[in-house]
């Protein structure tokens, strides 16, 4: 007669500690979640006056929200596209000279020191970029228009201080240079080794290695950090605030001294002597800039998710 | 006799692992080459002229020279490939010179223009009744200090149990969605959180004009947040599994092996990831540029009045000149300088508490 006795279940002993700390964690992560609707409620809370505000609320001769804010975004989304065609190409040689080029021993020094252009506050940029970066580029715009007037986007008059988007587009580049290179730098350490050495001993050159091992390898990296790179490019402040010379124009041509201003800066320049729906209107305008920043990032990170679920390296 | 035959035609052979392929150092040389003749150009073309040297055409007409001479000479001599190769390496190396170029200029910049003002009165003085020279940021640096710091504490906790909860609890959706929405976070331009944090407390206190230093702490916390939990959720995942089994098969309660375990364990690189986050806020100025506002004068209450940042401090002396123009510029500088300083001398704290806290036998 042999029945087997069902072990007793063992159960911890619960306890309060346990409770109140796990409990603690998990407040701490919904007030996160908390946070950002707040973010969002209060942002459409306090924009509501802004979009039946009459015409004369607005400044310029804008007539209604939505003819006010679209030479906002268009100037917005213009400025960061500019940084993107020069920052990109330049974090994406940085990245591969850093991962594949330079010396080994060298090369987290290299890194590091790109980083530091991270480190730089925005004001410090808007200082540099209208203190020595405006003054140094005016007489090669005065050239372009010279030269390549005939060609829409270097049409005269060319701006007499150099404040002018080109100038802004190239501080931004600078300023989202350590973002895009040190997620591309990320990727490109990512690469299969095994892949790498096949292409190198089927006697590939090194730039044949890097366009058939690397590249499409860290394609989505790249990516993803470039648009992580755009959210940043779109959001900035300081930098476009102080360089440009700012109108409510749309407009692209890239060296006059009439410029269409981002959503960003035009907060920060009118906000302090902003009073009654004047407030609600800015606020307003920040919201369209949170929506379409969190597009551009979310994208990002679906691509950077995406990836990271089926290629596993990570 | 043998041994002289058999090596005289090694020495007549190339040798095939050299052969069809410059030298080694040629690349160097051709650059020393390249930009020689630039300088040699642009002092004709410029005297000449009667201009002055031109540091920036002649080394972009240098990189631009070297770039064709390697490539055209690379295909006479070793073929299209490499010479494709040796283009892109080339252009790589100087993406990077190109990249280091504004970090030297504004690094130079603010050193040279900064030292003007940076004497025991900035520090000292704040800008009360100042017209004109003198006067100080001392508002400022106080200001700066006591935002960032209530920012830090507001932070701190928030995100460290956030990381806790996403590294030791988490599962399922709410972990998912926590994960996700704080990475969306981080794209939150600084300038909406400063809104958020006006329309958060104009509603709150009923006050349409509302300034004040802890707003601006609260708009900061918005930015630190995610920064905190991203790099205090990597530290915790480098934690061994290991320990954490030992702890608990020794009849650890979970809670004591986090704190006791887990969190000694990777508090190096915590502080550090906190360190960095501080040094990434401290310098933002929009969102304090809004709630926070700007005034002369010294505040030390968190909870009323406007209260003046370093950031703010540097653009408001920017963009309100007086009559004495160079004044204002200078004081300008001085605080980019002292801001620099400040983010550099985090920046390094956190390296030296990364190096010194480390778990011994880690690494």
């Amino acid at each position: 007669m042999t029945t087997t006795v069902a072990a007793p279940a063992i159960t911890a002993k619960e306890r309060p500690g346990d409770r109140v700390f796990s409990t603690l964690t998990v407040v701490a992560s919904s007030l996160i979640l908390a946070v950002l609707a707040a973010v969002a409620i209060f942002l459409v809370a306090q924009s509501m006056p802004a979009f039946v505000a009459e015409s004369d609320d607005f400044k310029g001769d804008a007539t209604n929200f939505w003819s006010y804010v679209g030479p906002l975004v268009f100037g917005t989304v213009w400025s960061a596209a500019l940084a993107m065609i020069f920052a990109v190409p330049l974090a994406i040689g940085v990245a591969l000279f850093i991962t594949h080029f330079a010396p080994r021993r060298i090369a987290q020094g290299l890194g590091y020191v790109v980083d530091l252009l991270a480190a730089v506050p925005s004001v410090v940029f808007g200082l540099w970029g209208i203190g020595v970066l405006a003054p140094a580029l005016q007489p090669y715009y005065a050239n372009l228009t010279e030269w390549f007037g005939w060609f829409p986007l270097f049409a005269g008059p060319v701006s007499g201080t150099g404040r002018t988007i080109l100038t802004v587009a190239i501080v931004l580049a600078v300023m989202v240079l350590p973002i895009i290179t040190a997620i591309s730098r990320e990727v490109f350490l990512q690469t299969p080794r095994l892949h790498e050495e096949a292409a190198l001993a089927l006697g590939a050159t090194r730039w044949e290695m890097i366009r058939m091992a690397v590249l499409p390898f860290g394609r989505p990296g790249v990516i993803s950090g470039a648009m992580l790179g755009l959210g940043r490019a779109l959001g900035e402040t300081m930098a476009v605030a102080m360089v440009l010379s700012p109108a409510t124009i749309i407009s692209f041509a890239l060296v006059q001294s009439q410029n269409p201003t981002t959503i960003a800066a035009n907060i920060a320049l009118n906000f302090p002597e902003a009073h009654d729906v004047g407030v609600n209107i800015l606020i307003a305008t920040g919201l369209i800039l949170f929506v379409i920043t969190l597009g551009v990032n979310s994208i990002a990170r679906y691509i950077v998710g995406r990836r990271k679920a089926f290629s596993g390296a990570n | 006799m043998t041994m002289t035959t058999t090596k005289a035609p090694a020495t007549a052979m190339p040798n095939a692992l050299t052969s069809g392929k410059l030298p080694k150092y040629s690349p160097l040389w051709l650059l020393a080459g390249a930009f020689a003749l630039s300088i040699a150009i642009f002092a004709v073309v410029d005297a000449a002229g009667g201009e002055a040297f031109n540091w920036a055409g002649m080394a972009v007409l240098a990189v631009v020279l070297f770039c064709v001479l390697i490539w055209l000479i690379s295909r006479l001599v070793e073929g299209g490939r490499k010479a494709t190769d040796r283009l892109v390496t080339a252009l790589v190396s100087s993406a990077f010179a190109i990249a280091l170029v504004p970090l030297i200029s504004v690094t130079y910049t603010v050193i040279v223009k900064g030292v003007a003002r940076f004497d025991l009165s900035f520090f000292t003085e704040s800008m009360r009744n100042v017209v004109g020279a003198g006067g100080g940021a001392l508002h400022a640096i106080v200001g700066t200090l006591l935002i960032t710091g209530m920012a830090t504490l507001i932070s701190v906790p928030i995100g460290l149990l956030t990381a806790i909860y996403l590294v030791e609890y988490g599962r399922g959706r709410l972990a998912r969605g926590v994960t996700f929405f704080v990475d969306v976070m981080t794209g939150i331009p600084s300038i909406v959180a400063g809104l958020f944090a006006f329309a958060l407390f104009a509603l709150l206190f009923d006050d349409p004009g509302i300034r004040f230093g802890f707003g601006g702490a609260v708009a900061l916390s918005v930015l630190m947040i995610p920064v905190v939990v991203r790099s205090s959720e990597e530290m915790l995942k480098l934690v061994p599994n290991e320990l954490r089994e030992a702890a608990l098969a020794l009849g650890v309660p979970k809670y004591l092996t986090v704190l006791k375990v887990v969190l000694p364990t990777s508090i190096a690189g915590i502080i550090t990831g906190v360190m960095i986050s501080i040094a990434r806020v401290i310098g933002e100025t929009a969102p304090l540029l809004i709630i926070a506002g700007f005034t002369a004068s010294m505040n030390y209450n968190l909870f009323a009045e406007r209260m003046m940042t370093l950031p703010v401090f540097v653009y408001n002396q920017y963009a309100s000149q007086g009559t004495d123009a160079q004044a204002y510029l200078d004081r300008a500088w001085t605080g980019a300088l002292t801001l620099i300083l400040i983010v550099a001398l985090l920046n390094i704290i956190a390296r030296l508490v990364a190096k010194f806290l480390a778990p011994k036998g880690l690494r």
